[in-house]
């Protein structure tokens, strides 16, 4: 039976909730096989092998290399196409966040085979991996089947849910391939925005706000409503990025993040196309607006027509006191 | 510099597609076809890299039928030099066979600079440019939201969950362009002109072997119709209650 490679992916020194989605969806096709995670970082990150265990690792490959401490795509694909080679897996499960879309085809490249991206489910059929695509900006669902073999998978961030299935894992301690500290790409730095705020792919709750808020102080009513909620992030459209008031990185749509969180709450959004590609597949949508012919409308469960500036700080209050009664 | 960069041409998107009888595509009926996005971006950056740094030469490939030709030609006119069409009856799915065609047609082409969008907006894989870097042993940055290139190296910024990080390469190299960098302009009529007299070469486009298919397509289901519960501030109290209530998300 054959064992599958799942990238568990950390940053700064921590696993990232997508290192378990990674474990979670290699176990669901790992069949009677081993499901064994590939951990790369800065010495130190091996404190952190026991924990990919809880998720169904029967073992953690260790690589600690400084030149891991930072993104390193040139020594993370090679590291991660040689295990692959030297491991014998049927496939390598890669998460679909901004550096496993980085690292999979570099790794599916290194093999010599195609890649099933940005996968929602997958399973195995016989010797085939069957999985769901969105394409057309989600607008349609390509079913595919890859017959790589091994087979290169990257999965969407939050369309696996992480599922206990609690092992002690082995910890064995890997090479890394070549030379970390000699690649070509270096990465010189991050940035991080606000250390606090929920990443718009992990958070179950997204508040957004859109050109309705007329200028960007007053996002802070936003900020005000996501900080009420407790688990929240904030995201923006398009049309408030390309103004400035937030940084491209927090544009939800067509050319920006994909997201579906539990609960979306769109505050002065229209619902350009190019937006509700970005969401629409939110669980449950609330939109408050001043125009109620906002095609926003049309997508929203629950919708009120108003100013943003008389609902929204209503809105604030009332989570508050819901979330302190409970 | 000698610059390259990558398109494709796919459906404009606001519409609402319908599965072609074959199961496995679009219909294709009434659909209007554009270069994706990110490849308008990535060719608006190749422009102003030249424009910034000295002149160039910059040239624009696409893969696909003869209809590919229209999209080569509205790179032309954005100001883009030359055009090459590798010819082949429809685009893979498969990215690792569309970059064999593609590299084995950029390499050896002398390019300080290989640009590609940051995926296509249509199959969404955001494969090709990086498989192309692998096939070429070029260095490679993807979803570069920010690009700044002066003697010999690259510098870029890429977005993050929550965060962003600063790269620097050697060139040449290959890079994907995310949004951020650059707007694509709009034709002049003068480029719209000066396009119909460009070259645009035409050749085979060699194609590796397919691992990756579609088997079928099919439309996500539909959300509810939407519901306005009623106006003004007063109807909070009656959202919250159906937010735990009904949605149970509170």
């Amino acid at each position: 039976m054959a064992n599958i490679l799942a990238v568990a992916e950390s940053r700064g020194g921590e696993l990232r909730k997508v290192a378990c989605e990674a474990v979670t969806a290699a176990r669901a096709i790992a069949g009677g096989g081993e499901v064994h995670a590939l951990l790369l970082g800065a010495p130190g990150i091996a404190g952190k092998a026991a924990q990919l265990g809880e998720f169904g690792a029967d073992a953690v490959i260790v690589t600690e290399h400084a030149a891991f401490a930072l993104h390193n795509p040139e020594a993370a694909s090679a590291t991660i196409a040689e295990r692959v080679k030297s491991g014998g897996y049927r496939a390598v499960v890669l998460p679909a966040s901004a550096h496993g879309k980085d690292l999979a085809p570099r790794v599916a490249a290194k093999l010599g085979v195609g890649i099933a991206a940005d996968v929602t489910s997958m399973r195995m059929d016989g010797d085939v991996l069957v999985a769901a695509h969105p394409v057309n900006t989600g607008k349609v669902i390509a079913n595919i089947r890859s017959t790589a073999n091994p087979a290169v998978v990257s999965v969407r961030p939050g369309a696996i849910t992480p599922v206990a299935a609690p092992r002690a894992p082995r910890i064995e301690a890997g090479a890394a391939a070549g030379d970390p500290s000699a690649a070509r790409v270096r990465c010189t730095g991050v940035t991080t925005g606000n250390t606090a705020r929920l990443d718009l792919g992990e958070a179950p709750i997204i508040v957004t706000g859109g050109r309705g808020l007329k200028a960007a102080e007053h996002f802070r009513l936003v900020e005000d409503l996501a900080a009420a909620f407790g688990n929240a992030a904030v995201g923006a459209t398009r049309a408030v990025t390309d103004d400035g008031w937030r940084p491209h990185s927090d544009q939800i749509g067509q050319t920006g993040r994909l997201v579906s969180p539990d609960l979306y709450v769109a505050v002065g959004v229209s619902g350009a196309i190019q937006h509700l590609a970005g969401m629409r597949t939110s669980k449950t949508i609330v939109a408050i607006n001043k125009d109620k012919e906002a095609p926003i409308f049309k997508v929203a469960d629950y919708g009120i027509v108003g100013d943003a500036f008389e609902v929204v700080p209503r809105l604030t209050e009332a989570v508050k006191a819901a979330r302190a009664a409970r | 510099m000698k610059i390259a960069v990558c398109i494709k041409r796919v459906p404009d998107m606001d519409v609402r597609f319908k599965i072609a009888a074959s199961g496995t595509a679009v219909d294709e009926a009434g659909l209007k076809y554009d270069m994706s996005d990110f490849d308008g971006y990535a060719a608006e950056a190749a422009l102003q890299v030249n424009e910034k740094g000295g002149g160039g030469e910059v040239t624009a490939l696409c893969l696909g039928p003869d209809a590919v030709q229209e999209t080569l030609r509205k790179a032309l006119s954005m100001g883009i030099d030359k055009a090459v069409h590798l010819k082949c009856d429809a685009v893979p799915f498969d990215g690792w066979a569309i970059a064999q065609a593609l590299a084995a047609q950029l390499g050896g082409g002398g390019y300080d600079l290989i640009l590609f969008g940051r995926m296509s907006i249509d199959s969404s894989n955001q494969s090709v440019g990086p498989m192309v870097a692998e096939l070429l042993g070029l260095p490679c940055v993807t979803a570069a939201s920010r690009l700044d290139v002066s003697g010999g190296t690259g510098k870029a910024q890429r977005e993050l969950e929550g965060a962003s990080e600063t790269v620097e390469f050697p060139l040449p190299a290959v890079v994907s362009i995310d949004e951020g960098v650059a707007r694509p302009r709009y034709p002049s009529l003068k480029g719209i002109m000066a396009a119909k007299k460009k070259p645009l070469e035409v050749k085979p486009a060699q194609l590796g072997a397919v691992t990756v298919t579609v088997t079928t397509m099919e439309l996500p289901p539909e959300r509810n119709a939407g519901r306005i519960i009623g106006e003004g501030p007063d109807m909070v109290p009656e959202l919250v209650r159906l937010l735990q209530t009904e949605a149970k998300v509170l």
